[in-house]
């Protein structure tokens, strides 16, 4: 087909502007589904909310079925902190290790296999390393526990975060299984960012007798560390509300304690545990309710994660 | 910048070992057994993750072949077992369900998602709105999933009540988790098209729009595909979502818009809190069905952009 200048104009341009309208939609559907998400949502929450009021959030026992029914959802956002922090302690070491083993480290055919294997782990579903710490880590894990416990015992503060072992299913196994399932997401960002880091810069300091070692230290991490922070902040985003490995894996017993090895329960766990049951319109607010607490707790740490990380990439590219 | 000329580090593949002015200095001892211990550090993060990954897939596959390859074929024609106590026979309610879910979902997220992406990369750019959009792209990719099951819910399942449960709805649920991906991945393989490309093409007198479908997409199609097709397989393997809004049925339903459907992810997550080793077995199985669906779907993508990127 043959394209003369008078197409340019007339209605040739009717069906451009269509185009462009109709992308300009497709972005605009994220604005409309984030804002229907906190609408819908928190109306739902109301009921809760007046009957509880405030004390949803600082009162920690949770008994729908009871006769006079209390809703306190302390316990679950404990829950939820505590296996996201084990989770990030665990899986910042591994990732930035992983990334700057394939940035810095590994020959050139290596780094390929490399990056595979880190995306392999992030392809396999959450559910099945639920399936997986539920029937075959957790029971393994009780021994290695008790020793862990036994180590402990009797040092003041250790001694009660490493505590009773009770069962495989604990706070610290949530924990472990958050770890796997950030590790990718820390690592590939983490990646990205250290591998924007000048030669020049990697050059001059093993060029000042630097060891490989003092090169990342001196060199790579000052270059890559906002964004790092940022990679570690959506990892802790994202095991704050991952649900379904850490809803078979933490117990679903809520209870908060500085014991890592006591099981516990947490927001997401909690919704996706007990909503079969929860037939009463209140039980329903309150695990909604809990949704709320997550959507907006999950919001405020991606909020300022993306900041830091478009910030961090900005400064990133004025400096190569 | 480096690019033409050899960088240094490459001109030296042992490292900085032979940079020996270091041992001038006599301390040269401590630094390199420090830059050891840290390499050897390094590499023991890649075992760990290796070692993990192993573990996980080789026990999937040991547990879950005996159930799969012991019960073909029923276990990909059968229903599922209603009791969790007996054994099995099948799973076919749940393949169906997985896979018509997820082309529901993809066929509503790939198109906006594409169309937000070209948006942001041909028309917004820099703008003001560009930006906020972009930002709120990240801040919805970051959204729990459960979350994303919950809004359904209350937005789409309630005022439908009981006829709300099918598969649609959690479709629905599951595009909402796959737009941001979608966006996200495309407007990074949009920027790689050469802009010369579209200046050619606007110089030949082409519009925005033709030269944005004749032109742009066509060249970053291989990107855009295995963009999507990771979004698929992340949508494929999720439980969440779906708890609130797809029921919980045990017969095949090939219908997504009428009645209650159920998927593999449910399934290995309804069996996995069973104490029955029959349900257990079945959990596996699903969850060696899922993995398997996926590496399948993985390696057609891989095929399919090769293709395309070879023809180009």
């Amino acid at each position: 087909m043959t394209l003369t200048l008078s197409d340019l104009r007339t209605k040739k341009q009717v069906g451009d502007r269509v185009f462009r309208y109709s992308t300009l939609v497709g972005g605009a559907v994220i604005l409309i589904v984030l804002a229907l998400i906190a609408y819908t949502i928190s109306s739902k929450s109301s009921l809760i909310f007046r009957t509880e009021g405030l004390d949803f959030f600082t009162e920690r026992r949770w008994a729908p079925s009871a006769d006079k029914p209390v809703f306190g959802a302390l316990s679950f956002i404990y829950g939820t902190a505590i296996t996201a922090l084990i989770a990030v302690l665990l899986a910042v070491p591994v990732s930035l290790g992983l990334a700057l083993f394939t940035t810095q480290v590994a020959p050139k055919w290596l780094k390929k296999p490399l990056v595979t294997l880190t995306d392999t782990v992030a392809v396999v579903p959450s559910v099945v390393f639920g399936l997986w710490g539920i029937i075959y880590l957790a029971p393994r894990l009780v021994g290695f526990f008790k020793n862990l416990s036994g180590w402990f015992d009797g040092i003041p503060v250790l001694s009660s975060i490493f505590g009773t072992v009770s069962a495989g299913r604990s706070f610290l196994t949530a924990g472990l299984i958050l770890a796997v399932m950030i590790t990718p997401i820390i690592t590939s960002l983490a990646r990205e960012v250290i591998e924007t880091c000048p030669q020049t810069d990697r050059d001059g300091a093993l060029a000042l007798g630097a060891t490989r070692w003092e090169m990342i230290t001196g060199a790579v991490m000052p270059h890559s560390v906002g964004g790092i922070v940022g990679a570690v902040m959506l990892g802790l985003g994202r095991a704050m509300g991952e649900t379904i490995a850490a809803a078979l894996v933490i117990g679903s017993s809520p209870t908060i304690t500085a014991n890592i090895f006591s099981s516990g329960d947490s927001l997401p766990s909690v919704i996706a545990f007990q909503w079969g049951e929860a037939t009463s319109d209140e039980k329903r607010s309150a695990l909604i309710a809990m949704g709320l607490t997550l959507f907006v707790l999950t919001l405020i740490v991606n909020f300022a994660a993306t900041a830091v990380v478009t910030r961090a990439m900005k400064r990133m590219q004025g400096a190569s | 910048m480096t690019t033409s000329t050899p960088s240094l580090s490459e001109l030296t593949p042992t490292g900085p070992r032979q940079v020996q002015v270091s041992d001038l200095a006599g301390v040269g001892g401590r630094r390199r057994a420090k830059n050891a211990v840290m390499t050897a550090l390094m590499g023991m993060s890649v075992a760990v993750i290796l070692v993990v990954l192993i573990l996980v897939l080789w026990t999937v596959v040991s547990k879950g072949w005996s159930i799969v390859v012991g019960m073909f074929p029923d276990w990909f024609t059968e229903d599922i077992q209603l009791s969790p106590r007996r054994p099995g026979p099948g799973m076919k309610a749940a393949i169906v369900g997985t896979i018509i879910t997820t082309a529901m979902a993809s066929a509503i997220a790939i198109p906006l998602g594409i169309a937000g992406a070209v948006y942001l990369n041909e028309y917004g750019k820099r703008g003001l709105f560009a930006r906020i959009l972009r930002f709120f792209t990240s801040v919805m990719a970051g959204v729990p999933s459960i979350v994303m099951g919950l809004f359904i819910y209350v937005f789409w399942v309630v005022p439908r009540g009981i006829d709300g449960l099918n598969g649609f709805s959690g479709a629905l649920a599951l595009a909402c988790l796959m737009l941001p991906i979608i966006v996200r991945s495309t407007e990074e393989m949009l920027k790689l098209v050469p802009q010369n490309l579209r200046d050619a093409s606007f110089a030949l007198g082409a519009t925005g729009s033709r030269t944005t479908l004749g032109i742009v997409i066509p060249n970053a199609s291989p990107g855009i595909i295995s963009g999507c097709l990771l979004a698929i397989a992340r949508a494929a393997g999720e439980t969440a979502p779906l708890i609130f809004t797809i029921g919980a049925a045990k017969q095949t339903n090939w219908n997504v818009f009428d009645g209650t459907n159920t998927s593999l992810s449910l399934q290995i997550y309804a069996n996995a809190k069973e104490s029955f080793a029959t349900a257990q077995e079945r959990a596996w199985g699903a969850a060696l069905t899922l993995i398997v669906l996926a590496v399948l779907f993985t390696a057609a993508a891989r095929i399919l952009s090769a293709r395309i990127s070879k023809q180009s």
